[in-house]
């Protein structure tokens, strides 16, 4: 008998499925990859076959203007891979499409979370808990600062600077896949019904969410708005134009950033941003670590950002990890 | 204390100063006393808890959290009082409701080393991670949120309609929480008492001379030296010593305040002794010698020896309990110089009045000041009370014209406020050789102003375009643009690469025309450095 998990191995580019010689999320150009979501860290172009949710291969097009060897599979839905390992793709609650892949073979099950959340999100299906013997997390907020408020108070506090000063617009930077849908989301569950400025870089991936059924309102391309319309109104860019020179067509705007690095301040006041919004795709600490606990692995297999300090929370309480040495994988997804 | 941690997090954020003093502003007008007032100087950094030490928070938080998340947590958030806020563990079971900032501070200041370890966490428990952080820093002294004292007194004055430099005068009379500065401001009461102490009265400042010719009938002619400006105060047996902003600099000058001991409050620069020749009476040595001792809180008694400091005075306030500063210049002047006897000549002497025909005159003798503890000339009107701050046609400094030199812009950086999205700070350099044989730029200064909007303009697309590096908000160049750099001196500097250090540097013209292997050399520099 084969050595425990001997048949999934981390690898620098990816994870490596080897009897079916499938990867995960490869960060390189494959023959067959598995892709949880459609992060451009996550789903690179080029590969033979591209095995996803409907979802995220029609953002994958939308990049990379290609579905060839796309393979749509379903939320629940599982399929056969060659040498005796079947893939059932489960909601991860992070953006639209994404998916947590689990593995089964030879009697043993694999979760890989792919990014993760467990805060509700009116744009994706909530994250399922899946038992397992291994689960590769994420932890893109591995540290015990991080401490997502509720995201109700951080849209209360984007609806106060607006309503404080009627002269000036507020300018969101937020990530143009997820981010940017969740907040407009959001806002509009808190009633805000008013247009909604995007900024260029946005448009297409909000007409893609709307063809998905995720309902946004009424949404306007800034370029077509004069200065006066802008008064009061609450614009969405990506965070690269926040302090851009595009920036100054705006009424004085107020530099607000929608992600979970705003809890702390010097992350905060080195991006120039006024109004920090706490709002995070991904676990906090909180979240990363209850998950462990709630799927009780026999292992935990740590990648994709701070993976030092939860490898030591799991030291403390006795769980059995370790970090897998991904490359390629950034934090400009949040 | 939720207010008060809004109002921390918001100036934390805040770039541009008007919206700061309205912040300020609206929190004081808002806020009841006592709170206002113990905010306030916690914002001036007024505040200390003798129980409260910077290996406080981190005693704490070694006993609640493990050490190697702690160390990577504090390493990745770059502050302390931050990374403890943000991982103080939730109470288990329900803390008391927030307490208000003065239950807070009494709270602080009742504690004892003894107590600090239990009371603290009690206090911590009741706020969440914002408060947390507002009160870790108020506890530990360290606000470091932007506002300086005079921004915090312009707030002040702002919000209740009243005159800044009259805040000035009353606020050093007053501890905190300053209930008479708010009864007064706020209320309208009488403005508390400032007499019989020995306190800080805000200066008489100057604007600067453009092109106006003045008539020396009116206005009389004293040289401005290149010291610190201060203000000697003596009452009841004890003596200060204040700078610009009424800081207490007592501790770094103390043969100087020990030898004031009759009551009044007198106006000079204070200098230290050297070889320079200053005028007729007596040398002064340059401002980088008093840079040795300025912002000490003791001075070693070498330093006393080998820096001895005196006070070149100007005026005279207020003299044996009668208050002149109504009075005209020509009558104060009189009465400093029957004062002049009374005091010790080893620490204090008398700033002359320059004798000129006329004012042409005046031009050829501060074009001829070269001396390096000399800044320029003040004029002022003779018959001038001595009013807080500026006041038009009263007083003019009239500073030597400036050195120039030609430098080449290395980096450039984002401005602040309005200039956020503008490449408006800029660091330039000499050549260490001849650019020809391959010799570098080494950095001698930064500038950010003296340019109009559309230069500033025109330099933010220069550099976008001729962008080498960028190291986060800083963008390398090519190095091939010129600035005409105009600055008051040049002092010999071990922090910089260059060995030089120039004050107040300022962009006067940008020679697009100029090639950059044309610009000065350090030589060049070196050759101006007087001291
Ligand atoms: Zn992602
Ligand atoms: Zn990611």
């Amino acid at each position: 008998m084969a050595a425990p998990f001997s048949w999934i191995r981390p690898e620098p580019h990816g994870i490596h499925v080897v009897p079916a010689d499938c990867w995960i999320d490869p960060s390189q150009p494959v023959a067959n990859a598995l892709v949880t979501h459609g992060h451009a860290d996550h789903a690179r172009g080029g590969h033979g076959r591209t095995m996803a949710t409907a979802e995220t291969l029609a953002i994958m097009e939308l990049r990379y203007q290609t579905r060839e060897g796309a393979l749509p599979v379903a939320y629940g839905e599982t399929i056969a891979l060659p040498g005796g390992v079947k893939a059932t793709f489960v909601p991860a609650g992070h953006v639209l499409g994404s998916a947590q892949i689990v593995l089964e073979h030879a009697g043993e099950r694999v979760v890989v979370t792919g990014d993760y959340k467990r805060r509700p999100d009116p744009t994706c299906p909530p994250f399922e808990c899946v038992p397992c013997d291994v689960l590769v997390t994420e932890a893109t907020f591995g540290l015990p600062v991080f401490c997502h408020p509720p995201v109700e108070r951080e849209i209360g506090k984007l609806l106060k600077a607006r309503a404080d000063h009627p002269d000036r617009c507020v300018l969101v930077g937020a990530y143009a896949l997820g981010k940017a849908q969740r907040l407009i989301a959001e806002l509009r569950r808190a009633g805000h019904d008013d247009p909604i400025w995007l900024h260029g870089a946005m448009e297409r991936m909000c007409g893609l969410y709307e063809e998905f059924g995720v309902t946004l309102g009424d949404l306007r391309p800034v370029g077509d708005a004069t200065k006066d319309e802008l008064r009061g109104a609450i614009v969405i860019c990506p965070p690269s134009a926040l302090n851009d020179r595009w920036s100054r067509r705006l009424p004085d705007p107020i530099a607000a950033m929608a992600s979970g690095w705003m809890c702390v301040r010097q992350r905060a006041r080195q991006r120039m941003v006024e109004l920090p919004l706490v709002i995070s795709d991904h676990a906090d600490w909180g979240e990363l670590t209850a998950t462990i606990e709630e799927v009780n692995p026999a292992e935990s297999w740590i990648t994709h950002g701070r993976e030092e300090a939860l490898l030591r929370w799991c030291q403390l309480h006795q769980r059995r990890a370790r970090a897998l040495a991904l490359v390629g994988y950034g934090d400009e997804d949040d | 204390m939720i207010g008060f941690a809004a109002l921390v997090d918001a100036l934390v954020y805040t770039r541009s100063r008007n919206e700061k003093l309205r912040l300020i502003a609206r929190y004081l007008q808002a806020t009841p006393d006592p709170d206002r007032g113990w905010a306030l100087a916690a914002l001036t950094e007024g505040l200390s808890f003798s129980a409260v030490k910077g290996g406080t928070i981190r005693t704490l938080m070694a006993e609640r959290v493990d050490p190697v998340l702690w160390a990577l947590s504090r390493d990745f958030v770059g502050d302390t009082a931050e990374t403890a806020s943000l991982l103080w563990p939730q109470p288990e079971t329900d803390a008391m409701p927030p307490p208000s900032v003065s239950e807070a501070v009494d709270l602080l200041s009742r504690m004892t080393r003894m107590t600090v370890m239990s009371e603290l966490p009690r206090l911590l428990d009741r706020l969440d991670a914002d408060g947390r952080y507002a009160l870790i820093k108020l506890a530990t002294g360290a606000m470091r949120v932007g506002v300086s004292a005079r921004l915090a007194k312009t707030a002040f004055a702002l919000a209740f309609a009243v005159d800044v430099e009259q805040v000035e005068e009353y606020w050093h009379a007053l501890e905190p929480p300053y209930r008479e500065l708010f009864a007064w401001a706020a209320e309208g009461a009488e403005p508390p008492d400032t007499s019989e102490r020995p306190l800080f009265r805000p200066f008489m400042l100057a604007h600067a001379l453009e092109d106006e010719v003045l008539d020396l009938a009116d206005y009389v002619a004293e040289w401005k030296w290149d010291g610190v400006r201060v203000q000697a105060v003596h009452a009841r047996g004890e003596s200060r010593l204040y700078s610009r902003t009424g800081d207490d600099v007592t501790g770094a000058f103390p043969e100087v305040a020990d030898a004031l001991e009759i009551p009044a409050v007198l106006d000079g620069e204070l200098l230290v002794r050297g070889n320079h020749q200053g005028g007729e009476s007596g040398g002064a040595a340059s401002f980088n010698a008093l840079q040795q001792r300025l912002g000490r809180k003791t001075v070693p008694k070498a330093m006393l020896a080998e820096y001895p400091a005196f006070v070149r005075l100007y005026d005279v306030l207020i003299l044996d309990g009668e208050d002149l500063r109504e009075l005209p210049w020509e009558v104060r002047r009189a009465r400093l110089e029957a004062l002049m006897p009374r005091l010790p000549s080893d620490r204090f002497d008398l700033s002359p009045v320059i004798e000129a025909d006329n004012f042409e005159h005046l031009a050829e003798l501060r074009a001829g000041a070269r001396d390096a503890a000399i800044e320029g000339l003040m004029l002022k009107r003779r018959d001038s009370p001595y009013v807080a701050g500026r006041k038009t046609g009263l007083w003019y400094k009239w500073k030597r014209d400036p050195l120039l030199v030609d430098c080449v812009l290395m980096y450039a950086q984002r401005g602040s406020g309005k200039r956020s999205s503008f490449y408006s700070d800029y660091t330039f350099g000499c050549w260490n050789g001849d650019p020809d044989e391959g010799a570098e730029l080494l950095p001698v200064g930064k500038a950010y102003f003296g340019f109009t909007d559309e230069e500033l303009r025109q330099l933010d697309r220069y550099v976008r375009n001729h962008t080498v590096n960028r190291f986060g908000p800083v963008r390398e160049t090519d190095r091939s643009l010129v600035f005409e750099v105009a600055f008051d001196s040049v002092h010999a500097s071990k922090r910089h690469k260059s060995g030089l250090a120039m004050r107040f540097p300022r962009i006067s013209r940008i020679r697009w025309d100029k090639p950059a292997h044309e610009a000065d050399r350090i030589e060049t520099l070196r050759a101006l450095i007087r001291d």
